[in-house]
């Protein structure tokens, strides 16, 4: 097998898909968790602030969810196959959210009358609340296995077993994390009352994380033994979980200095530090099979020839200074407090 | 119904819907780097307005666009598992360059396109509008070779067997210029342009009809114009080049376009027509040996037709795609008629006293959509039984692991979003089009913005 720098190809791959959905889940993680904090704004012009908060970014963070799927697709189209039409309805549900989010930041502040801006308020509010627990469901599954068989083929029952507790939990879990994150955005970007508001929910919203991080993560450790198996063959890598702590740990420090550039900072890298430990915990497989360990799904298995992923890692190279170039450029454009114009939503 | 048939109900659906999007942005987005240059260059106010207004209009297009585009991705391994699987080597490849090179530069660059006309340089705005435009176009690229390399797959092996067979790349700009793709390619960005322009003519022509908006409406309808005439009459060549290909790649296609059953035989060229099917034959409107004749340059050459495959080989919609063509073909001629009488009149300066053809113009904005539309179905009907030409039935690609009751579920549901999404789609592009092209700025003489802490110090019931 072909290896760049000692690491052969999939594993690289890996690493790229991973990279991909950390900056997505951090990207779109704090304008899903803006959008889930927007009912809790009652002034028509703090609503108007925090949606023009992630206005000129929401589009572009979205862009990282279609790399991420175009990636797992074309790195590990067997993944991609088995994973997506198994887990159809959350799949269609995510979806069907995604577009009405995109529709209610469009469409609210394009009429005056109060019931149209208070619908998609609505809207706009519980379709980010979802697709942020969306993506928990979808994670916990993912670390928990589904019926898959030897053809790749899934053999559950459906929908409702993928809301089994553990995947409720880490749905919560994910929907506070982004809360946490989002409001901390909402802090760097507003001013004033609204700003004073959010250091209050921003405190709220810290225990409601850790109340869910801490149920989620002793029930993978009493009732999901699995996911700890890496930790334990190798203990170097206990050095993880202990920088996840001091990483969440420095979130609210930070928050009561008012020190909202680095608290962003280290909610960040608590997301990626949560990736990075459910990606020790499932590499090399990448998704469990519940049915027999023989038919998981790892990445040589998935993987697509050693010439696609030579092709597409080339692709990445290239492309990784330009997206980050682009990226870069917009947020220093947009850096500062909002100022509304007339063509803000 | 079956779970095959209600997958390609739903694929076929989502995607005729986010293709009414794309087009119009690629179309727009030329355009807008047309208006915002010319701006640059005269200093002249108007086309500043012009470039304001249409990117409104682009802003609504895009977001539905983006958001319908992710359902298509989504799609390929929801409902196409076994697709995904088989193609997933050589596709994605092609999906991984879109999403890197193209839509990582089109969304990066649309917030500032669409909120930074304050924050930014003139010359670094209109620089960003380059960068959503290209990044527009280049996202077309790697979609279109996608979808043709499923029309006339190369640089490829096929590995594995059964359940476990797909195709692996092997040689990558084979795959990229497989023998249909700069074709498709050139007629697709083609439609795009048409699309936008088409958009453009209509808003403008009915501002002319209506005596408003008039100084600036002449501009805008004369720049549109030209784009049109010019891209109207390229799309003959384009189209010619691509029916070309499809004879020579996918003869089966062909030979349902024009309803050619037999085996060997001079083929007929026909401007309307029924096909029966049964009876194996066409009445209606027709040039004998005309597709004869546009191929060989010989009214008497054999093409081959139908009967020359397996009944299970061949496309069974016969009569539809002959009419999807024959529709296609027919909005392409009109097109060309109407751009090149416009063209003439506003030669002649008599082009804004006529209202019968500024009439005529506010109503072609559906005409290149309906062709992108009818185009495409044909294309993709044509290609049947295939979804892979020659390598991979449809009614082996779809996911075995869904049932129809879930496919059922998650049709109707598109099908509510879709129709509230368009309904919604309609009705601010009218507001948007009855408010004008001067925005708030211009009408009161001075920059509108306000700063947060102005608001809260203004308003007391803050």
């Amino acid at each position: 097998m072909e290896t760049f720098l000692g690491i052969d190809y999939p594993t690289w791959w890996f690493l790229v898909v991973g990279g991909l959905f950390s900056g997505y889940a951090i990207l779109d993680g704090f304008d899903f968790g803006a959008g889930a904090w927007h009912l809790f704004f009652k002034k028509e012009q703090s609503r108007r602030i925090a949606l023009n908060a992630i206005g000129p970014v929401w589009d572009g963070n979205e862009v990282w969810l279609v790399i991420g799927g175009g990636a797992l697709f074309a790195g590990f189209p067997v993944l991609y196959a088995t994973l997506f039409s198994a887990m159809y309805t959350p799949f269609m549900l995510f979806l069907v959210f995604i577009i009405f989010r995109a529709i209610a930041i469009e469409f609210r502040s394009k009429e005056e009358g109060k019931l149209w801006r208070k619908t998609w308020d609505i809207c706009y509010s519980v379709s980010s609340i979802m697709l942020a627990f969306l993506l928990g469901v979808v994670l916990g599954n993912v670390l928990q296995g589904i019926a898959i068989d030897e053809k790749y083929q899934y053999q559950g029952a459906g929908f409702f077993e993928f809301l089994n507790p553990y995947a409720l939990m880490t749905g919560c879990t994910t929907l506070a994390l982004f809360m946490v994150h989002g409001a901390i955005y909402l802090l760097l970007k507003t001013e004033g009352r609204l700003y004073a508001k959010l250091t209050i929910l921003l405190k709220r919203a810290i225990i409601f994380f850790m109340v869910t991080f801490g149920i989620t993560s002793l029930y993978t450790l009493l009732y999901i033994p699995h996911l700890s198996d890496d930790f334990k063959s190798s203990p170097g890598l206990f050095i993880v979980p202990v920088l996840t702590f001091l990483s969440i740990a420095n979130v609210p420090r930070l928050a009561s200095k008012k020190n909202y550039g680095y608290a962003f900072f280290f909610s960040s890298l608590t997301i990626g530090l949560l990736l990075v430990l459910v990606a020790i915990e499932l590499y090399p497989t990448l998704l469990i099979s519940t049915l027999n360990p023989q038919y998981n799904i790892d990445v040589y298995k998935a993987a697509s020839s050693t010439k696609s992923m030579g092709i597409m890692l080339t692709f990445v190279a290239i492309g990784t200074p330009l997206v980050l170039g682009y990226t870069i450029f917009v947020y220093k454009t947009f850096k500062g407090k909002v100022k509304l114009d007339e063509h803000s939503y | 119904m079956d779970t095959e048939i209600l997958a390609r109900i739903q694929f076929a659906f989502t995607v005729s819907f986010h293709y009414i999007y794309p087009p119009l942005s690629i179309g727009l987005g030329l355009l807008l780097v047309v208006f915002e240059s010319l701006y640059l260059k005269t200093k002249n106010e108007e086309y500043h307005q012009l470039a304001k207004f249409w990117t409104k209009i682009f802003a609504l297009t895009f977001g539905i666009g983006v958001v319908t585009g992710i359902v298509m991705e989504f799609e390929f391994g929801t409902n196409w598992a076994v697709y995904s699987r088989y193609v997933g080597d050589v596709f994605g490849s092609a999906l991984a360059a879109e999403g890197i090179f193209a839509f990582a530069l089109e969304s990066g660059f649309l917030g500032v396109l669409l909120f930074g006309w304050n924050r930014v340089k003139p010359w670094v705005h209109l620089v960003s509008t380059i960068g959503v435009f290209l990044g527009s176009m280049f996202s077309a690229i790697w979609i279109v070779v996608a979808n043709s390399w499923q029309q006339t797959p190369a640089g490829y092996h096929i590995v594995g067997k059964g359940m476990h067979a797909r195709a692996e790349i092997t040689d990558f700009w084979a795959m990229v210029f497989n023998p249909s793709s700069v074709d498709r390619l050139l007629h697709v960005w083609l439609g795009a342009f048409l699309a936008g322009s088409f958009l453009v003519l209509s808003v403008h022509a009915y501002y002319l009809v209506k005596g408003k908006f008039v100084t600036i409406s002449k501009r805008a309808f004369k720049i549109a114009l030209i784009v049109a005439t010019v891209f109207s009459l390229g799309q003959l060549f384009t189209g010619h080049h691509s029916a070309e290909g499809v004879a020579k790649n996918q003869p089966a296609k062909l030979a349902a376009l024009e309803g050619h059953f037999d085996a060997k035989a001079p083929a007929d060229m026909y401007l309307l027509g029924w096909v029966n099917k049964e009876k194996q034959e066409v009445t209606g409107l027709k040039v004998p040996g005309g597709l004869s004749w546009l191929l060989h340059y010989d009214t008497k050459a054999p093409v081959v037709g139908l009967n020359a495959f397996p009944e299970k080989d061949r496309p069974s919609q016969v009569n539809a795609i002959f009419q999807f063509y024959h529709l296609m073909v027919a909005i392409g001629m009109t097109l060309i008629g109407l751009t090149v009488l416009g063209s003439f009149l506003l030669w002649r300066g008599k082009l804004y006293n006529n209202k019968w053809v500024l009439w005529a113009f506010v109503f072609a904005v559906f005409l290149p959509q309906i062709a992108n539309q009818v185009g495409w179905f044909a294309a993709e009907m044509g290609r049947q039984p295939w979804v892979v030409y020659g390598l991979l039935r449809t009614s082996d690609a779809f996911s075995q692991a869904v049932s129809d009751n879930q496919i059922l579920f998650s049709l109707i549901l598109f099908l509510m979003v879709y129709a509230l999404l368009f309904f919604l789609f309609i009705y601010l592009l009218t507001k948007k089009i009855k408010h004008g092209p001067y925005d708030k700025s211009t009408t009161e003489q001075r920059p509108f913005t306000q700063g947060m802490s102005d608001v809260f110090t203004n308003n007391k019931d803050q």
